[in-house]
């Protein structure tokens, strides 16, 4: 094979988020050898997972813009039967209902609503050519509540919300009237009290919890208290790589997944911080550009909501590690140890290139 | 065309002001996040250091001082007592090994103990103690104080171990605490419970300790201590302290326990006794039973088999678990479905020639007296237990309104005792029969409910209230063993009886009922022994449940077959049967007859309660327990933090 032919099979990729997106999975395995006390176990693992969801990005760069358009209702009904029988079928781990057991594999169908929700909401709103009345952005608020409804159900609070979000940021960007928007808003902050008096005891003070965590030291605010201490005495230029005490010592929990972020502040330190945020910040900026040079509605709506999900994940992880946001189990993207959100957030990045090499195409 | 390019470009260009207003909103929201970061990682910086650095500061649990379990009389059934343990400080693995090797020379160290040690170091976080031997005798213990100097880092502590001072009597109500294991994580995640378990390393299994855990654990405390580089405590910050359980009192005489378990003697069964007007468990009694001390820290492999494979099943809490045909027990209450829908009235009656068959079919179903009791009504019937009046009854009522009408005493359905796990019984309908057996129901089914044979099923605990509820003129009050709980600062919460289910009976269909119950215990009756020279009345019904099916043509000879397969005995009872103060079922497995085997028993329990016959007490002090049985020296000790050292700081 050679040079030229292995240039045409990665003909897709764009450099620029590639080159972004490896300098940050970096920088996660360094993280997560120290988060893991120097083993290496994790991190050959951690490599596994990133070997396969690249290759499942690759092949998602390689299905044209309009062939995911035509992908999204048929992806969208499975993803909300899967649920569905997830509600039946579901086996529990850590008392909430996700996964369901195929025999083969074990998948987990809220995963596959974080690609498809965009997708059908883009897909929806596109199809109206460009005359979006007030009929329509209703129809697509339906859309997003059923499958959310059914997350919720699991229950886990945090990818519902995370999918949420990815259907309004296509509502959003597609022209939801901001008058709409600013009225509800105002709606539901003055309904407030009344929900608070609809919650249960129990519900109010997981509440309290969530907003003064040193009401319950020994149990949920434990992780925020301990991180905050382990960002806290980070410093400017941090205690240095594998240096960390509170990380070391085994005072943070949960290190290797949703609070990594916490490992890396403590280590690293403010500059460190700064630079993280800086590069998502590129991340983000190349995923918005994107989407304003596509030239199809889909693609534009997509490629949005894509980046500014992106977005979303990394500010709920640092915000709740760094103590200003309620605890949700929301893994740091591409930092965070694990496959599953490896896999989807890869398989949105590759819808990224795919689009921005259609644009290219196009152009020529 | 044009117009559709230009709403193209409107589109593009509404789009990218959207854009726009996101990208400010994403520099915003990061600009939070880095003057969040300034904030913890500049401005608060020497806070948290201080915190992190160099004095780490770990949260440690106190563990509360679970609540005791007391019976009626203020006898403890459930207590704490403080036990010697040594610990050794976290070290070098080499370091350890040699503490423990000089150790073994003082007091003595088994490869068990060993072999724990290293199990809990391995499981343990860094900065915590671990046991090295427990359970130490006041001689080791002083022995060991002596040598102290010579073991910086191994500690004498005194902690707080759980004992049930009357062992195997009660031992079906009182329960047993043991190791949380992962079943009861789960349970207590779901409660959201986990946090006031931290350092907690117990949990009530079974019994009232399950049943009223909550009341009985307490909240745990915590405590903010700084720890040396080793990983050793320094010094306490604060001290949240923990709040002990609650105290629970429960309506079980003890000394009513002991008689009725003297008079059970060597047999198996169950027995249950209530005050019928306030639902208080008086007596429960589940036979064989078994020391409840061995399943405190985990019951080992040995005496785990030996009372699982038991042929008796003394695990089994047999007054709610043990299912039972009623026998004739069930036919007061068959008599009142009777009389309550007009059928049977006095002065109606039968004449009885020992066997009934349905219409039209030539099946005799057999009375338990082959010649038959001639004439018979109502009174008659319940008085000598004839199953030919019964049979007819059942079959006239029909199952669905005899279902409907037996199930407001109880049948079928839980009590609501506040103990863990109750069965509800069993009370055949077709609708059930369908759906369990996918047959239909033959009239020859509802023949045999009408002796409480057949499909039928009750727990002990299901007949004591029914013929409370009897004995109560029907209303029926919600069984339960506490009466009482007791809060650390003395506050004490009296509980008041519940009513359950109050059916309105006609009251001179009651009298009938309860007048025959009463002749029952007179000559003439099935348990005439059971009234034979005392001093106040009892009304009762003597029942006796088939374990083997007999054939058509066949006659029950007790002497051929083997003791296992004898009949169940049966008997419940109240007195005195005018004002009843106490109502009992009893069962006797293999006892054969109600009224011979169970029958003395109930007098016994009566003769206690109503007139005050004092047994002689037997108990098995706390201070005893130490050392009786080797096995359980070795269990792993509780981790209440009742430590002199801790004791000592504050």
């Amino acid at each position: 094979m050679n040079s030229e032919s292995i240039t045409k099979l990665f003909k897709h990729f764009d450099a620029f988020l590639m080159a972004t997106l490896m300098f940050a999975l970096l920088i996660g395995l360094f993280v997560l050898y120290s988060a893991s006390g120097e083993s290496m176990g994790p991190v050959y693992k951690q490599l596994i997972n990133i070997g396969v969801a690249f290759f499942l990005m690759w092949i998602v760069t390689n299905i044209s813009p309009s062939d995911l358009q035509r992908l999204a209702l048929p992806l969208y009904l499975v993803g909300v039967l899967l649920l569905v029988l997830v509600e039946f079928f579901g086996t529990t781990s850590h008392g909430a209902q996700r996964w369901l057991n195929l025999g083969i594999m074990k998948i987990q169908p809220s995963e596959i609503m974080r690609i498809a929700m965009p997708m059908m909401v883009a897909w929806y709103l596109s199809k109206q050519d460009g005359k979006l009345t007030a009929k329509h952005y209703f129809f697509g608020g339906l859309l997003l509540i059923l499958p959310v409804g059914l997350i919720m159900m699991q229950p886990d609070l945090g990818t519902s919300l995370l999918i949420t979000a990815s259907g309004f940021y296509v509502l959003f960007l597609a022209g939801l009237s901001l008058r709409f928007l600013l009225g509800s808003s105002i709606f539901l902050l003055a309904m407030s009290p009344v929900f608070w008096s609809m919650l249960h005891d129990y519900q109010r003070t997981r509440i309290e919890i969530l907003l003064d965590p040193t009401t319950d030291p020994l149990g949920a605010g434990y992780h925020t208290i301990q991180s905050m201490i382990a960002i806290g005495s980070g410093g400017a230029a941090g205690k240095g790589w594998m240096n960390g005490t509170q990380t070391q010592l085994e005072f943070l929990p949960e290190r290797t997944t949703d609070f990594i972020f916490a490992v890396f502040g403590e280590e690293f330190g403010l500059l460190g911080n700064l630079m993280l945020l800086v590069m998502f910040l590129l991340i983000i900026f190349r995923g918005l550009m994107i989407a304003s040079e596509a030239d199809s509605g889909f693609s534009r709506l997509l490629a949005g909501s894509i980046t500014l999900t992106f977005f979303t994940y990394a500010f709920v992880n640092m915000g709740m590690v760094s103590g200003i946001l309620p605890i949700v189990g929301v893994p740091l993207p591409l930092i965070s140890y694990g496959g599953t959100s490896m896999v989807t957030l890869c398989i949105s990045f590759g819808i990224l290139m795919s689009i921005q090499s259609d644009k290219k195409l196009v152009a020529r | 065309m044009r117009a559709e390019l230009r709403n193209h470009q409107y589109e593009q260009s509404r789009f990218k002001i959207r854009l726009v207003i996101c990208i400010v909103a994403v520099l915003v929201l990061f600009g939070i996040l880095a003057t969040r970061f300034y904030y913890l990682q500049v401005s608060q910086h020497q806070h948290y250091k201080t915190l992190a650095e160099r004095n780490r500061i770990a949260l440690l649990p106190i563990v509360p001082t679970r609540g005791l379990i007391y019976d009626r009389n203020g006898d403890e059934l459930a207590t704490n007592f403080f036990s010697y343990i040594l610990e050794i400080a976290p070290a070098k693995p080499a370091e350890i090994e040699k503490t423990i090797n000089q150790l073994s020379a003082i007091v003595e160290i088994s490869a068990y103990d060993r072999k724990r040690f290293k199990k809990l170091r391995a499981e343990t976080k860094r900065f915590k103690s671990v046991p090295i031997r427990t359970n130490l005798n006041d001689d080791e213990a002083a022995k060991f104080a002596v040598n102290h100097f010579r073991f910086p880092n191994v500690e004498l502590k005194s902690r707080l171990f759980r004992n049930y001072p009357f062992s195997s009597s009660g031992a079906h109500f009182v329960g047993y605490i043991g190791r949380i294991n992962d079943r009861d994580v789960k349970k207590l995640t779901k409660n959201e419970k986990l946090s006031n378990y931290k350092g907690s390393d117990h949990i009530g299994k079974s019994g009232i300790e399950s049943f009223y855990e909550e009341q009985l654990h307490g909240t745990t405390g915590f405590q903010q201590i700084e720890i040396d580089n080793n990983g050793r405590p320094v010094r306490t910050l604060t001290t949240n302290p923990a709040t002990a359980g609650e105290s629970v009192t429960l309506s079980v005489d003890m000394n009513l326990q002991q008689v009725a378990e003297d008079a059970f003697g060597e047999r198996r069964g169950a027995l249950v006794a209530l005050d019928p007007k306030t639902g208080e468990v008086l007596t429960y009694l589940s036979k064989p039973s078994y020391d409840l001390n061995l399943f405190v820290g985990g019951i080992d492999h040995e005496n785990w088999n030996r009372l699982n494979n038991s042929i008796d099943r003394p695990l089994i809490n047999r007054p709610i678990r043990g299912l039972y045909p009623a026998a004739s027990t069930f036919k007061p209450f068959i008599a009142m479905a009777g009389l309550e829908n007009n059928l049977r009235k006095p002065p109606y009656r039968i004449l009885d020639k020992g066997f009934y068959s349905l219409p039209n079919s030539k099946h005799r179903y057999r009375d338990w007296r082959k010649t038959g009791h001639g004439y018979v009504d109502i009174t008659r019937a319940i008085i000598i237990s004839c199953d030919t009046f019964f049979y007819g009854l059942a079959v006239e009522l029909g199952i669905k309104r005899l279902a409907a009408f037996v199930s407001h005493f109880g049948f079928g359905k839980k009590t609501g005792i506040d103990l863990p796990g109750e069965k509800s019984g069993l009370l055949p309908t077709p609708e059930w029969k369908k759906r369990r057996y996918k047959k239909p129901w033959y009239a020859g089914d509802t023949v045999i409910v009408g002796i409480g044979q057949g499909y039928t099923l009750v727990t002990p605990m299901q007949l004591a209230q029914a013929t409370a509820t009897l004995a109560n003129d029907g209303v029926s009050m919600k069984p339960r063993f506490a009466i009482k709980f007791t809060k650390p600062t003395g506050e004490e919460v009296r509980l008041k009886p519940i009513v359950q289910d109050k059916t309105v009976l006609a009251q001179e269909n009651i009298d009938i009922v309860r007048n025959a119950m009463k002749r029952v215990t007179l000559p003439g009756g099935t348990a005439r022994m059971v009234g034979s020279g005392a001093p106040y009345t009892v009304a009762g019904k003597t029942g006796t449940a088939q374990v083997v099916g007999i054939k058509q043509n066949e006659n029950y000879d007790a002497k051929t077959v083997s003791d296992r397969n004898l009949d169940h005995a049966l008997f419940v009872a109240y007195a005195p049967a005018d004002d009843p103060k106490i109502a009992l079922a009893i069962v006797v497995e293999n006892g054969e007859h109600g009224g011979s085997t169970a029958g003395p028993i109930a007098r016994k329990v009566f003769d206690y309660y109503l007139l005050g016959k004092k047994p002689p007490k037997k108990k098995v002090k706390p201070t005893e327990r130490v050392g009786q049985t080797t096995v359980q020296d070795r269990l792993i000790p509780q981790p209440h933090r009742h430590q002199i050292q801790s004791n000592r700081a504050n």
